[in-house]
């Protein structure tokens, strides 16, 4: 595909190009992948009753906190966010960091990654819920819910 | 509320608020939302926060890639 060659030939040193490359590279080598059972999906039922949004009204970790979920977000560093998103499946992350990271359209991204629309969409669904998911087990396991509202 | 008016469940409404952000829905769809919404105080909490979670990636995005590199993606997107 053009777009790769073309993107690969950059030389801009700064780590968002590296960040991306590996993102469109191996969307691509999935597309490639073409034998669907390959494909690591998540089945439906395990992520799509989670909410972080009630499990942070439920948990409250942030019990001195006014604005808990706004802190509760404000406790990821960049580096956090980073490490939250390489654990979702490269098939949700490409399309999560390209729509709502980067700007593109859910057309554009569904051209770039060479996918159908629909499953640009569901992939998407999945992959908010799965980084919301992530967003919560990350924050508890790293302990910045401690760390907190300092960071 | 007309009686003709379908009141969908928390369960679908919270599913379909990016969507809704995105303007992805029918017209219906997005009516049936917005009259969960005017009855739903949790909802109405699960769709702020649906508006920060899109505002937080959004501000980690700019970290992640040049604006000229980003402008490159969309000459590639358009050539396509």
């Amino acid at each position: 595909m053009r777009a790769f060659r073309s993107f690969e030939s950059l030389e801009d040193p700064q780590a968002g190009l590296a960040w991306m490359q590996r993102i469109l590279v191996n969307a691509h080598r999935d597309r490639v992948r073409k034998d669907s059972r390959t494909v690591p999906e998540v089945p439906v039922e395990e992520v799509d009753e989670f909410s972080l949004y009630r499990t942070l009204a439920d948990e409250d970790p942030l019990p001195y906190s006014d604005s808990l979920h706004v802190d509760f977000l404000h406790s990821f560093g960049r580096e956090d966010v980073h490490e939250v998103l390489m654990r979702l499946p490269e098939i949700y992350r490409a399309p999560l960091v390209l729509r709502y990271m980067q700007g593109f359209s859910t057309k554009e991204i569904a051209k770039l990654l060479d996918a159908p629309l629909g499953t640009v969409l569901a992939r998407l669904h999945r992959g908010r819920k799965l980084f919301e998911k992530e967003l919560w087990a990350y924050a508890n396991e790293a302990d910045l819910l401690h760390a907190g509202v300092e960071r | 509320m007309n009686a003709g008016e379908r009141m969908i469940p928390c369960s679908q409404a919270v599913r379909e608020l990016w969507d809704y952000l995105d303007q992805r829905l029918s017209p219906e769809e997005q009516s049936e939302v917005e009259r969960h919404l005017a009855f739903c105080r949790r909802c109405c909490g699960e769709l702020e926060f649906a508006k920060q979670l899109q505002r937080f990636l959004a501000s980690h995005g700019a970290d992640e890639i040049p604006p000229d590199v980003k402008e490159h993606l969309e000459r590639l997107v358009e050539e396509l």
